[in-house]
């Protein structure tokens, strides 16, 4: 199939059905998306909706079982093979052997950097993630929120376009989690990369993105897709404008729509 | 609160069980010893009192059960007192012990991980594999020692490494239990993070499995030293051997030695003790070039 180069993401009719004990669940059903080059894009909706699967499925670590989906125009998988996206997970993942730094170094190990380059890489994602002199630290010797922007740094290392983050914020305290995605917005400005994001906060998916996927449970599908009318720069105060609050209702009635659905 | 000691901490709970097991042995030992003096005067017709008996019991040839200052008189005897590559050297009988324990330990300790890592990496193997490693160790062993030694004799293999092969037997079973969980230990979300950077399978093992298996595999090896230990003894059990701490406490017991066997098992608990305290170290300086959190 034919993809316009600026789509990063483009999913066709996509459905993933797991085969489990109880009988066949439908964790997709039909999902048509396309995420361009620079998006920010929010995917939103209550647990079972399939928003972390559809991401699982951009990283290949699951496989479809109906319709196409390509990531930088390719299959997941090969997208993979060229290392094109940075996963972050739900927990920070990190191994808890290696320093800080030697955790970022990782991926730079796997994919065969030079102890140079890999040098002057963990000091440049150190430095965006706001972790500069945390380098020699073991993970336990951190806080959880400065343990996830470890992970972030480990992400961003490799200079993949895309990064996908699977609720990266989801266990952190509200103040550590509006810090982090003040930083999140301005890395994204700085970086310019793709980012997709999982989350299932509305005033966190609504202050980051630039288009919000709202998605339903049983079976897993979109129900919404809306796009940000905010502007690019977005101080945290943002969130009482009546701007913010009308595209934060639309995001809340879609959520209530695929509820009502299943009760 | 008080700052603890090492004094307080350490050597006064150990020194007070210390001494009272002396007190319960010295005890016994009269008590065990006592017929036989009584036995010695009734047939030379002279009688005897308690106090003539009490000290008697203490300086036997051949006691049921030797005082504790005769067991450190032989051990200081045959270590100190006698030169190292005597035959009647204890530190020559450890040492050829020692040897056999220690190549026994190092196959075991190499064939286990293989074992364990095949069983991981493998389906087949682990379905098929593991039920025999632990039919293996449903077999006793003081059955099957002496079956390895005279097929091994048979071959034409003899001396060192068939004693070694019965310590390997013992030792390599903790060591793929270990390590099968150890390698096993990495979480899903460690394990899809090498996904999606599309690691190598020798990758992934090196970079996480190998690592976060560590605490696993030293827990496993202080288990395996010491059976390894034992199993160098039962190897030197039945085959007549003459030299090394199983000889000397089965030609203890043939002559009725009883301060030669207790010297003899002292010396191997020990040599024991020593093994896993070894080890013991190496897991914590492991371990902490690691950064695991104190």
């Amino acid at each position: 199939m034919t993809t316009t180069p600026a789509s990063v993401v483009s999913a066709r009719n996509l459905g993933l059905t797991f085969e489990t004990n109880d009988g066949p669940v439908n964790a997709l059903t039909g999902v048509d998306l396309d995420v361009s080059k620079g998006d920010f894009v929010s995917f939103i909706g209550p647990s079972g909706c399939g928003k972390t699967t559809f991401l699982r499925v951009i990283a290949d670590l699951e496989k479809p079982t109906s319709g196409t989906i390509t990531v930088n125009g390719t299959t997941p998988e090969d997208a993979r093979q060229n290392r094109s996206y940075g996963y972050v997970f739900q927990a920070a993942a990190l191994y808890p052997w290696r320093t800080i730094e030697k955790n970022i170094a990782l991926p730079l190990e796997i994919m065969g950097y030079s102890a140079a380059d890999q040098k002057a890489r963990i000091e440049r994602t150190l430095d965006l993630v706001n972790l500069t002199g945390f380098g020699k630290k073991f993970p336990w010797q951190l806080s959880g929120g400065m343990q996830q922007r470890a992970s972030i740094a480990r992400a961003l290392a490799f200079d993949a376009d895309l990064l996908l983050m699977d609720e990266p914020f989801g266990a952190l305290d509200e103040i550590v989690r509006d810090h982090l995605n003040e930083q999140l917005l301005k890395l994204w400005d700085r970086t310019n990369k793709t980012i997709c994001f999982v989350t299932h906060s509305i005033p966190e998916a609504v202050y980051l993105s630039t288009k919000i996927v709202v998605m339903s449970p049983r079976p897993g599908r979109v129900t919404d897709i809306i796009e940000s009318t905010l502007p690019k720069e977005r101080p945290l105060d943002i969130r009482e404008t009546p701007e913010f609050l009308e595209i934060a209702s639309r995001v809340r009635e879609g959520l209530r729509a695929g509820h009502s659905y299943d009760e | 609160m008080e700052k603890p000691s090492f004094f307080n901490d350490r050597i006064m709970p150990v020194g007070t069980i210390v001494l009272a097991l002396l007190v319960v042995w010295y005890i016994a030992a009269v008590f065990l010893n006592a017929p036989f003096e009584r036995d010695t005067a009734a047939r030379a017709g002279t009688p005897i009192t308690f106090s003539e008996i009490l000290p008697k019991t203490m300086f036997q040839q051949r006691p049921v059960l030797p005082a504790p200052h005769q067991v450190v008189a032989e051990i200081w005897d045959t270590t100190v007192n006698k030169p190292i590559m005597s035959k009647r050297s204890l530190v020559y009988h450890a040492w050829i012990t020692l040897s056999a324990t220690l190549l026994g330990f190092g196959i075991g300790t190499v064939l286990g991980i293989l074992l364990a890592v095949g069983i991981v990496h493998n389906r087949a193997m682990d379905r098929s594999l593991m039920p025999w490693v632990i039919a293996s160790q449903t077999i006793p062993i003081l059955a099957i020692a002496p079956m390895i030694i005279v097929v091994l004799n048979a071959v034409g293999i003899a001396g060192l490494l068939p004693k070694a092969l019965i310590s390997t037997y013992l030792s390599f079973f903790p060591i793929v239990v270990g390590m099968v969980k150890g390698l096993r230990s990495p979480e899903q979300i460690q394990l899809d993070l090498m996904h999606t950077y599309y690691a190598s399978p020798s990758q992934t093992f090196w970079k996480l499995r190998w690592p976060a298996s560590m605490p696993y595999l030293f827990t496993s090896l202080k288990v395996a030293i010491a059976i390894s230990l034992v199993g160098a003894i039962v190897g030197e059990l039945p085959t007549g051997a003459v030299s090394g701490l199983g000889a000397r406490l089965l030609a203890g017991s043939y002559y009725g030695q009883t301060v030669q066997i207790w010297s003899a098992l002292f010396m191997a608990a020990a040599l024991a003790a020593t093994l896993v305290i070894i080890v013991g170290l190496a897991h914590t300086a492991v371990l902490k070039r690691m950064g695991i959190k104190p």
